[in-house]
């Protein structure tokens, strides 16, 4: 079996599991946000449900409006922080504690390897980073289990994605997923497991395995998974507060289809408007005039991101009438940055810091785009309208060709900035 | 009880979910006014076609697009049995069964049936049968999980879960 299937196994009565099986799992963690967990706790409260399954593995954290945006936002936070009181929710996060709730799980050892993880968030599969089984789900889905801890699937089949080669310069984590969605396409990967191998992966840092499983979603995937190694250990280590299991793919696996990708030729990566899917390397860009960077989010905020950005940017500044908006993604994330003195080279380079917060991501507040006016973005979607107006256009990128394009003005890449090199 | 027999209606590949419901109607989460709109952007005469039990065939990736729980509700309200798709999106399948509509993946049953046709599909066993003037064609399919058709019989997963607590 693979790993995606070792996981799902374990997780219920049955000795073997085959991809195609509809199956009956049982959660270690459920996830909800303050949008997607009204609805779920609306259903719960229909279904006659009166606690939650089990209080230290229903996880809820109001990311996406927070500091509330506005009155409906507020009413929102407000129904899920009251169940999390009534309930007495072991993780509950209130602003001030919390994050992006994709950065905050794994950061604070809540998700483990071997866990099988829901959310009623698609890019809950970020948590395949840590060797663990992680999926979104809808609202009713999250309702159910809280209400028995327990959900159901059908067992997806594997594409194994062997990376080996050595990176160039410049190029991250963000460009090695980017480069792959711009190659199967926005639905390459329908239903499936994406399991990532090969030497290249042992190159790859907690942070970029964390980005590229975020975004598996965005080539149609169920699920993104790394096979747990000495890096995926020294992470997890220090943060868990309970025992967990590595799983691994047995070497007679079955897969549905295997893809070999060198790395050592890939640049770094920009998704053109509208589609992620639609991937050019940084020296294909041409001359895109830009109005507003975003360095953050679930896929890109974290410390090791806003080391490489704050080290193209010190000692530069944002370019006349752009603006730069650095998002850590959670508390931990913005302390040590303050620590570090990342804080002062964003303020120095003319940015402006968010607090951890979904906001600008999904257009929802501190950094909407008008009609018309582009940005670049360290986020995962650039679909119409995401991150503001629907005549607006979202450029993804990696935090280095983020924080180069603020510095000129338009989509560029750090080689292109004097004083630093390819 | 997992056996549905009714005429077919024929869809394409992509059937999005603002086609099987669109988007200017989910002021409402009510079955009925949202059945009484079901496919009306792609066979505006799908309704009056259409008898109670009747089923749904199309081609690749059906239920593509958001994630709107509206879609299995407004197919099922309008009287749909099933629906069997060459293959589903992702988030529309598991909607669908916890919603309570049953859907069935089958390869070939597009390619061999037309508009009209009548056909009969057996959940438990696993299979699709045609019956033409002289003989009866047998389509393999997989069957539904015993788990999976309690949430059906039910009505969603919703009712399912409350009417085991009680
Ligand atoms: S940061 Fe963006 S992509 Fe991540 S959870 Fe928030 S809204 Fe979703």
């Amino acid at each position: 079996m693979t790993i995606t299937e070792k996981i799902l196994c374990k997780h219920t009565d049955l000795e073997e599991v085959h991809p195609g099986m509809l199956i009956n799992a049982k959660v270690d963690i459920a996830l909800g946000n303050d949008i997607t967990a009204p609805i779920a706790i609306n259903e719960f409260r229909k279904a006659g449900g009166t606690r939650v399954f089990d209080r230290d593995k229903v996880v809820l954290v109001p990311d996406h409006f927070t500091p509330n945006k506005d009155i409906d936002s507020a009413q929102q936070c407000k129904v899920v922080r009251e169940f999390a009181q009534e309930q007495g929710l072991t993780h509950y996060y209130e602003v001030g504690e919390a994050g992006i709730e994709h950065a905050l799980l794994p950061e604070q050892g809540i998700v483990l390897p071997g866990d099988l993880v829901i959310g009623a968030d698609s890019h809950t599969c970020t948590y395949g980073a840590l060797g663990a089984f992680a999926t979104g789900v809808g609202s009713t889905d999250l309702a159910a289990a809280m209400l028995t801890g327990e959900v159901w699937f059908r067992v997806p089949e594997t594409i194994k994605i062997v990376l080996y080669g050595r990176m160039q310069k410049w190029v991250s984590g963000k460009d090695i997923i980017l480069y792959i969605i711009g190659r199967i396409g926005v639905d390459g990967a329908l239903y499936k497991a994406m399991e990532f191998i090969g030497e290249a992966v042992g190159h790859l840092g907690m942070a970029d395995r964390l980005t590229i499983a975020n975004m598996v979603i965005e080539a149609g995937a169920k699920n993104g998974i790394f096979i747990p190694d000495a890096i995926t250990e020294a992470y997890v280590r220090e943060r868990a507060k309970r025992s967990y299991t590595n799983f691994t793919s047995d070497s007679d696996a079955l897969y549905a289809d295997m893809i070999d990708i060198d790395v050592s030729t890939i640049e770094p990566q920009v998704a053109f408007p509208h589609i992620p899917s639609n991937v050019r390397g940084i020296s294909q860009a041409g001359n895109v005039k830009i109005d507003q960077v975003l360095i953050g989010s679930c896929t890109n905020g974290r410390i090791e991101d806003l080391r490489v950005a704050a080290g193209i940017l010190r000692g530069r500044k944002v370019a006349p009438y752009v603006r730069l908006i650095i998002m850590p993604a959670t508390q931990e994330i913005y302390k040590m940055a303050l620590r570090e003195g990342l804080m002062e080279i964003f303020i120095d380079a003319r940015g402006v810091i968010s607090p951890p917060s979904c906001g600008a991501c999904l257009g929802g507040h501190m950094g909407v785009l008008a009609d018309g006016e582009r940005a670049v973005s360290t986020t995962n979607r650039n679909f119409v309208g995401r991150m503001g107006h629907p005549g607006s256009e979202v450029y993804l990128a990696s935090p280095a060709v983020a924080a180069a394009s603020a510095v000129l003005g338009r989509v560029a890449g750090p080689g292109e900035l004097p004083g630093i090199g390819g | 009880m997992m056996k549905f027999k009714g005429k077919i209606w024929k869809f394409g590949d992509n059937i999005d979910t603002d086609a099987i419901i669109p988007a200017r109607y989910l002021i409402t989460s009510d079955p009925a006014f949202l059945a009484a709109h079901c496919m009306e952007d792609v066979d505006p005469e799908f309704l009056k076609k259409i008898c109670p039990g009747d089923i749904i065939v199309a081609g690749e990736n059906f239920g593509c697009g958001s994630s709107r729980e509206h879609a299995p509700i407004a197919i099922k309200a309008a009287g749909i049995s099933c629906v069997i798709a060459k293959s589903f999106a992702r988030i529309f399948y598991r909607n669908s069964f916890n919603m309570g509509l049953a859907i069935f993946e089958s390869r070939e049953l597009w390619n061999i049936v037309s508009d009209g046709k009548e056909i009969e599909v057996d959940g438990e066993e696993g299979s699709i049968s045609i019956t033409d003037s002289d003989f009866v064609r047998f389509l393999r399919i997989h069957p539904i999980p015993s788990f999976m058709e309690e949430l059906i019989k039910d009505g969603g997963l919703m009712r399912h879960l409350s009417k085991k607590k009680e």
